[in-house]
């Protein structure tokens, strides 16, 4: 059961139950959904940008566990980033949920308690829906709506 | 042109009316009505495997069902002793090819009971069979204010096709709702039948939620009103006798490998005049009798339909998945599925925060729920972990959970071979997730 208790590690169960700024910011600069027709998962990510600062994130919607989770831990980690600084973790979470079990995960401080999707390649997609939706917010111009399929 | 000789004894046009497969070597021992479950269990080599470290529960079979090995054998056996291609050569393993792949014409028109074997086009799955339809004989009738009549209780490929050429055509599609207990709200059904109802499409079972739909009452009404009705079956035919005949439906498709066949094979039924009137849905070789550049003259039903080389390996395939269905009692198989879905049912109900979704006066092999506070992709995983297959999401029915007002569901399905033990695994893993999340 070890796999399943890296998954469902205390961390993400927390955030699952109380997820961080899970609210709506009525005066978001940028607003994406995002979308998981496989699983119905469905969030909506909210960045309110100063040049290019992330001064707040936030995210509403519904989904599993880890992608609630994820969602969660990604606006904590994100609040007071530059959209550069928040495309290049992108970059570092994408890899290291998509990167091979036979390497030790990287080091993304707190967010590593997501590493433990890497053994469950059929919730990869739960673990990056928000940071799909974050990347297409604060992309320029603004693409539509986003899909993990 | 049907240059069959599939069994002998039988006709490629099947004349009587039994709704049974007929008698096969193998099955010469009369049926019984006792259903021996462990004893077909045994015929199905992937039962036996194990995931995760734990055995197989596979409760995922109105997704996919699992085959028998006379199905696997019969495939293997067609590619070492019978490969060739259909229709087309003289040579002996072509004939044999033919042989096998119109045999199977003539066990599902009797597995169905069609008036003949002519009215069973092969098709790539439901899916296909509804796309055939709705680009065929809907093209050829559909007109600006015609409409097209569904329920909420749809699957995808039983919406989408018709949604397709609704556009094509200016026909107008609608739905008739369901209630709380995932059941066609028939006084609503009957209302939106009119004289502009051209099409009727009706799923026999839901796959989603299990309800087994009025069907006769829905074809009687529609056929009263001029329409045609095409009953997708691809959640029916795995679980009860189907008798197309005593249905009185225009069209019945259904998928091979949700009844222990082979994926990429599938069959529609139609009217055989029906099928005559209709336009060719794809061109190609085989579906033709004469070709030159000024015109074309198409092969007769079901050949019409068959474009190209077919899944002749499938369609053998197929043929044995019929032949599996001569060899246990029908009605003790069936009353031993209602039997284990009423277990899980109960036992369900004793999982604190479950609540069940679809709770249709008649259903079959399908039970959805709910558990609070618990995704259920998060259930899916833990389940699998514990060795239990499910399906969890939408189930490719997505209107079904917005009216409902839900996510998603999981989804436990049911096929011959599952029993009460496997039912008590659900449960045992299902605590399991209460464990971690509760």
């Amino acid at each position: 059961m070890s796999e399943l208790t890296d998954l469902y590690q205390e961390v993400i169960l927390d955030h699952n139950r109380r997820p961080r700024n899970f609210r709506i910011i009525d005066d978001a600069s940028r607003k994406q959904e995002g979308y998981n027709p496989l699983c119905g998962d469905r969030l909506t990510v909210y960045a309110t940008l100063d040049g290019d600062r992330i001064t707040d994130v936030a995210f509403q919607g519904s989904g599993c566990a880890i992608s609630k989770a994820s969602a969660s831990l990604m606006t904590e980690a994100l609040k007071g980033k530059t959209v550069d600084e928040a495309r290049a973790l992108f970059d570092r979470f994408h890899d290291m949920v998509t990167s091979s079990t036979d390497q030790p995960a990287a080091d993304l401080g707190k967010l590593s308690v997501l590493a433990g999707v890497r053994e469950f390649p059929t919730r990869i997609k739960c673990a990056s829906l928000a940071w799909h939706a974050l990347k297409a917010a604060v992309a320029d111009p603004l693409p539509g709506p986003v899909s993990t399929e | 042109m049907l240059t069959t000789k599939p069994e002998p004894g039988s006709a490629s046009d099947v004349d009587n009316a039994e709704p049974t497969p007929p008698a096969t070597p193998d099955m010469d021992s009369p049926a019984t009505t006792t259903f021996d479950v462990d004893a077909i269990r045994a015929q199905f080599p992937i039962l036996g495997e194990t995931v995760h470290g734990k055995p197989l529960v596979y409760l995922d079979s109105a997704n996919t069902s699992q085959k028998p090995l006379s199905v696997i054998d019969a495939m293997d056996d067609y590619y070492r002793h019978s490969n060739g291609n259909i229709h087309r050569a003289t040579h002996l393993l072509s004939e044999r090819a033919t042989k096998a792949y119109e045999g199977t014409r003539t066990k599902v028109a009797r597995f169905i009971n069609a008036p003949t074997a002519k009215s069973i086009v092969f098709t790539t799955g439901t899916t296909d069979g509804i796309n055939l339809v709705a680009q065929s004989y809907g093209r050829m009738v559909l007109k600006p204010g015609d409409e097209v009549l569904l329920s909420w209780l749809e699957h995808h490929s039983n919406i989408v096709p018709w949604q397709i050429i609704c556009e094509q055509t200016g026909a107008t599609l609608r739905v008739a709702p369901i209630n709380d207990r995932g059941e066609i709200e028939m006084a609503a059904f009957h209302a939106l039948l009119s004289d502009r109802t051209r099409i009727v499409a009706i799923g026999h079972v839901s796959n989603a939620l299990g309800t087994i739909n009025p069907v006769r009452e829905i074809i009687d009404a529609a056929h009263r009103r001029g329409a045609i009705v095409l009953l997708d079956g691809a959640q029916a035919v795995p679980h009860m006798v189907v008798d197309v005949e005593a249905l009185d439906c225009d069209f019945y498709v259904f998928s091979s490998h949700k009844m222990f066949g082979p994926t990429g094979t599938g069959v529609l039924y139609g009217r055989h005049a029906l099928l005559e009137s209709m336009p060719p849905y794809r061109g190609g070789g085989d579906m033709i009798a004469s070709v030159t550049f000024e015109k074309t003259a198409y092969n007769a039903v079901p050949y019409k339909f068959e474009a190209g080389t077919p899944n002749i390996a499938g369609v053998v395939g197929l043929g044995a998945a019929v032949d599996f269905f001569g060899t246990f009692d029908r009605v003790a198989a069936q009353r031993h599925e209602d039997d284990v879905l009423a277990y899980a049912t109960a036992r369900l109900r004793e999982v604190p925060g479950t609540r069940i979704v679809g709770e249709a006066a008649d259903k079959t092999g399908v039970l959805s729920f709910v558990i609070e506070g618990v995704h259920p992709h998060d259930v899916g995983t833990i389940l699998d972990r514990e060795g239990v297959a499910v399906r969890t999401g939408q189930h490719c029915a997505q209107p079904i959970m917005d009216r409902l007002c839900i996510a998603a569901t999981i989804r436990a399905s049911l096929a011959i071979y599952n029993t009460r033990a496997d039912i008590d695994a659900l449960i045992t893993a299902l605590h399991r997730v209460r464990e971690v999340f509760v």
